[in-house]
């Protein structure tokens, strides 16, 4: 991240709530978006983060008494669609099958009563920013085009009315995974050369970390954690958050005691654990941890290198997957725990290990994470 | 883009019921007005003594009701009933197999189901004057029978029971071919596949997978029969002669020539209230599931 | 589809396409045939059409069709989309009762619908003529409307008008620019079936007709009853035609993208 920036934030939600009937979609967030930013909301079918994007767009308003919606400062709880000069991308690109394509991405500029001399070049530079030639294009129905030159020329309607805020509803959720990775870049790049700010809802882990400044994780409602890709992957505050983002093994126990700025955990099966100091860590209080499957490493029981965290348990399978090898041990205690070693090659190289082997998982204690209870 | 305009849009914006009223106002007046009163209207003549000039007169009486149980009109509610059930049936077996193959077919489906939509919306009276055309005693059926000698004197077909079945199946077949063919080409072929690679016979996959997951079309298109058929008069009317054969006849004579409006809404009472329970009996039906496991 | 279809079915289907067609083809040939009296062919004549134009009765019949047809094509399409639309974009209450209530005047039979109207008009001393059978053919119409627009409606990505919206068009804009062209081709097919519907319906109109206010139907149903003459086979001809080719559209349209 660049040096945080003084001005005014482009979205504030400030104890937003929304309900459908008994339904607490959305449940008191808070949050602020800043200019120029890449902010994704990303989470589970069901978490909210759709109807947060609905709030921010208009087509849903908080409740009575549910908060503030300001945009560039100023409370749009009332406003309609029209009246926010904002602009968004659909799931299903909701293109008007009816116009043609340079009639659907001149429609919010007429709307606008933007003079038409200058209609004709801002939707030929628009089509030509999402790569699309508009000699080729500005004719055709909608009917006509492939699922990845909709959600272009959505794209380009959204983009052609310059606005200060982008809102991508999983634009990229129906296009096949090669044009998506193509995508995502491209998106990234037109949110850093436009200096637009992108609100970019999906529930893709993978999408979220690779194109965005900033994450909010949504769970039943409410902002679970928000933070940089690195904080949310490497950090994660709560065992749903490490279990959305990523895979993680997870461990519990009761801070014991506390010796060399660490503290020992004591585990209900017996043994312990070391883990670093923590805030909310205190004596005698639960701790429950979680581990990356790629921070672990499998050890012959008794050659644990000193200082490490080990758990003895039986290999109980081996998987290939290519990139990495999985080693699935079962320790007694706490079920399974998956460990991820590199794959330097089987046939040439292959695992020592094997189905039915006694054998630790062993870790380091800074590569704890120290979840808050939910 | 006038300030009004803003101020009306604000003002229905804030009040989602009122742009759904907005809405709904224009033509559910109409239907409430002149389909729902009417109905009213209808029920309350039915409940009042008869006036000596056609009308009614003021006061409550259940007479009207009570002369169903009289013999003559006990024969008519039964023979409506059972003529319609019997219509049903055989529109069922006439259009199952009917619909079966116009589902199974590949290359001629369009046209087989474009002959089966065309008569379903071709003029009622049209078609129950070709089949007068086609078989009172000068029609084409009789004078070609006797031409190939097969009788001597011309059959008396119209103005018989046969004929206003034959009328009755006639017009109300593409009702029941329609629904069966919806459900029978939305059935999963992967079904049948895994049927025949359980070892099902061609018999056994028609009774245990064609048959029962057809079933909602086929108590659709029943239902579709059975309730025109409960409320016909033109069939009964034109080829089954002046004889007040059908509830439908019997309630358009009490309008017309017998002049007894309270017992003709009595009768269309009945006919409304038959229909609302074949309408409850199918929506019950249709939301439990159909399951009709067949034998062993 | 694994197995061919068994010979004996498609030799019983046939019979029954026989059943259905035979009839009506008939009649159709023999409007051409030039004999007034017998069953047999005597040669092609279009004078039973001629004849046609020689009845006024079947000319004011038609002229009170299409009078009548127009008029409550034109009330139902209307009142019918706005209905749809109601029922589908609107949160009210009853809104589920009064979906279900649209269906209730397709299930009636047409005689109740008839002589309840006959009696409503009686007991408000409506005189009976083309304004009462109008009345009458849009309270059944209505619901054949909504339920094409609603298909249509459904069939709608509903986030074309949030689209539009969000491009900056107040709701009468969007209502303009984006549903309406879009329902379209909805409302024309079913404005055509209710004109199909009012042009064909007898026993409705029969109970709500006046005098001098016969339709079409009403006066073949006349000459239908008196006797049968080749007249009726070139008029019930004429009918079948017009029903095909508004049926045809209606279906192109509904199909439309």
């Amino acid at each position: 991240m660049t040096a945080a920036p003084k001005a005014q934030p482009v979205v504030q939600f400030a104890g937003v709530s929304k309900s459908f009937g008994e339904v607490k979609a959305v449940d008191d967030i808070s949050f602020d978006i800043r200019r120029g930013e890449f902010f994704s909301i990303l989470g589970p079918s069901g978490c909210g983060k759709t109807t947060t994007l609905r709030l921010l767009a208009g087509f849903e308003a908080p409740d009575e008494d549910g908060g503030e919606v300001r945009l560039l400062g100023e409370t749009v709880n009332k406003k309609r669609p029209y009246e926010r000069k904002i602009a968004m991308v659909f799931q299903n690109y909701a293109l008007f099958p009816h116009l043609t394509v340079a009639r659907n991405v001149s429609f919010g500029l007429e709307q606008r009563k933007t003079p038409k001399t200058e209609i004709e070049g801002r939707v030929q530079r628009a089509l030509e920013m999402v790569r699309l030639n508009p000699e080729v294009f500005s004719g055709r129905m909608p009917g006509q085009l492939s699922g990845g030159q909709r959600q272009r020329v959505a794209l380009a309607r959204a983009l052609v009315l310059e606005p200060a805020i982008l809102l991508l509803d999983e634009p990229l959720g129906a296009i096949d995974l090669k044009l998506r990775k193509e995508m995502q870049l491209e998106l990234k790049a037109l949110n850093q050369q436009l200096g637009t700010t992108f609100v970019y809802v999906t529930h893709d882990q993978q999408e979220a970390l690779t194109m965005s400044d900033r994450i909010a994780v949504m769970d039943t409602g409410r902002v679970a954690q928000l933070g940089t890709p690195a904080e949310i992957y490497e950090n994660p505050r709560t065992a749903f958050v490490a279990r959305f983002i990523g895979e993680s093994n997870f461990f519990d126990g009761r801070a014991d005691r506390r010796t060399g700025g660490q503290w020992v955990v004591a585990r209900p099966g017996g043994g312990t654990f070391e883990v670093p100091d923590h805030p909310s860590v205190s004596q005698a209080q639960d701790v429950r941890i979680a581990v990356r499957p790629e921070w672990m490493d499998v050890q012959k029981p008794d050659s644990i290198p000193p200082g490490e965290n080990a758990l003895v348990g039986i290999i109980r399978d081996i998987i290939y997957l290519g990139e990495t090898m999985h080693v699935i041990v079962t320790v007694p205690g706490t079920g399974d725990v998956t460990v991820a070693l590199r794959n330097e090659g089987q046939l040439i190289k292959p695992l020592l290990w094997k189905r039915g082997d006694t054998a630790a998982v062993a870790w380091l204690p800074e590569d704890c994470q120290i979840l808050e209870q939910e | 883009m006038g300030t009004m305009r803003e101020r009306a849009l604000a003002w229905l914006y804030t009040r989602p019921e009122a742009r759904a009223w907005a809405l709904l106002a224009p033509g559910g007046f109409w239907l409430i007005a002149f389909f729902l009163v009417p109905l009213l209207v209808m029920f309350a003549y039915s409940l009042m003594p008869r006036g000596i000039y056609g009308g009614v007169e003021p006061g409550f009486t259940l007479e009207h009701y009570t002369r169903f149980f009289d013999p003559l009109y006990l024969q008519v509610l039964k023979r409506t009933f059972a003529w319609s059930i019997a219509c049903t049936v055989i529109c069922l077996l006439l259009g199952y197999p009917v619909a079966y193959v116009i589902a199974r077919s590949t290359r001629w489906r369009t046209l087989l189901l474009f002959l089966v939509v065309l008569p379903f919306w071709t003029s009622f009276l049209v078609r129950t004057f070709a089949m007068i055309f086609l078989m009172r005693d000068t029609g084409l059926f009789n004078s070609w029978m006797m031409k190939v000698g097969l009788i001597q004197e011309p059959l008396t077909i119209l103005y018989t029971p046969f004929a206003v079945m034959a009328g009755l199946v006639y017009g109300f077949l593409p009702f029941m071919i329609l629904p069966i063919y919806a459900s029978l080409e939305k059935l999963d072929q992967s079904l049948l596949e895994a049927a025949e690679v359980l070892g099902a016979r061609p018999a056994a996959r028609f009774r245990q997978v064609t048959l029962p997951l057809s079933m909602p079309g086929v108590v659709a298109g029943s239902l579709l029969v059975f309730i025109p058929a409960l409320g016909s008069f033109l069939t009964s009317d034109l080829l089954g002669g002046a004889k007040q054969v059908m509830i439908g006849n019997l309630v358009q004579n009490q309008f017309s020539s017998a002049r007894n409006w309270p017992f003709g809404s009595a009768a269309s009472f009945i006919v409304m209230a038959l229909v609302l329970a074949a309408v409850t009996w199918y929506l019950r039906v249709r939301d439990a599931g159909v399951r009709i496991v067949p034998p062993k | 589809m694994s197995m061919p279809i068994p010979r004996w079915l498609i030799g019983f289907a046939g019979v029954v396409y026989f059943f259905l067609h035979l009839p009506v083809l008939v009649l159709v040939v023999f409007s051409f045939n030039d004999s007034k009296f017998s069953v047999d062919w005597r040669g092609f004549t279009l004078q039973w059409y001629q004849r046609l134009l020689e009845r006024p009765d079947i000319l004011r019949g038609l002229k009170a069709s299409l009078i009548v047809g127009g008029a409550a094509t034109l009330i139902s399409a209307v009142f019918g989309t706005l209905l749809a639309l109601a029922l589908a974009r609107q949160r009210f209450r009853g809104r589920r009762m009064f979906e279900g209530f649209i269906y209730v005047p397709i299930v009636t039979p047409e005689i109740v619908t008839g002589i309840s109207l006959l009696l409503l008009f009686a007991l408000l001393k409506i005189p009976l003529g083309l304004t009462t059978i109008t009345i009458a053919h849009v309270a059944f119409c209505i619901s054949f409307v909504v339920i094409v627009v609603l298909a249509r409606l459904e069939g709608m990505d509903e986030n074309l008008e949030e689209a539009a919206m969000i491009l900056g068009a107040d709701e009468v804009t969007t209502f303009w620019k984006v549903t309406v062209p879009q329902l379209w081709p909805g409302i024309l097919s079913g404005a055509l079936l209710a004109f199909t519907m009012s042009f064909d319906d007898f026993v409705i109109t029969s109970f709500v007709s006046g005098p001098g206010s016969s339709t079409l139907p009403i006066v073949v149903y006349g000459m239908v009853r008196k006797n049968v003459e080749p007249s009726i086979n070139a008029i019930s001809t004429i009918i079948l035609l017009a029903t095909a080719i508004l049926i045809y559209l209606a279906d192109r349209l509904a199909r439309a993208k």
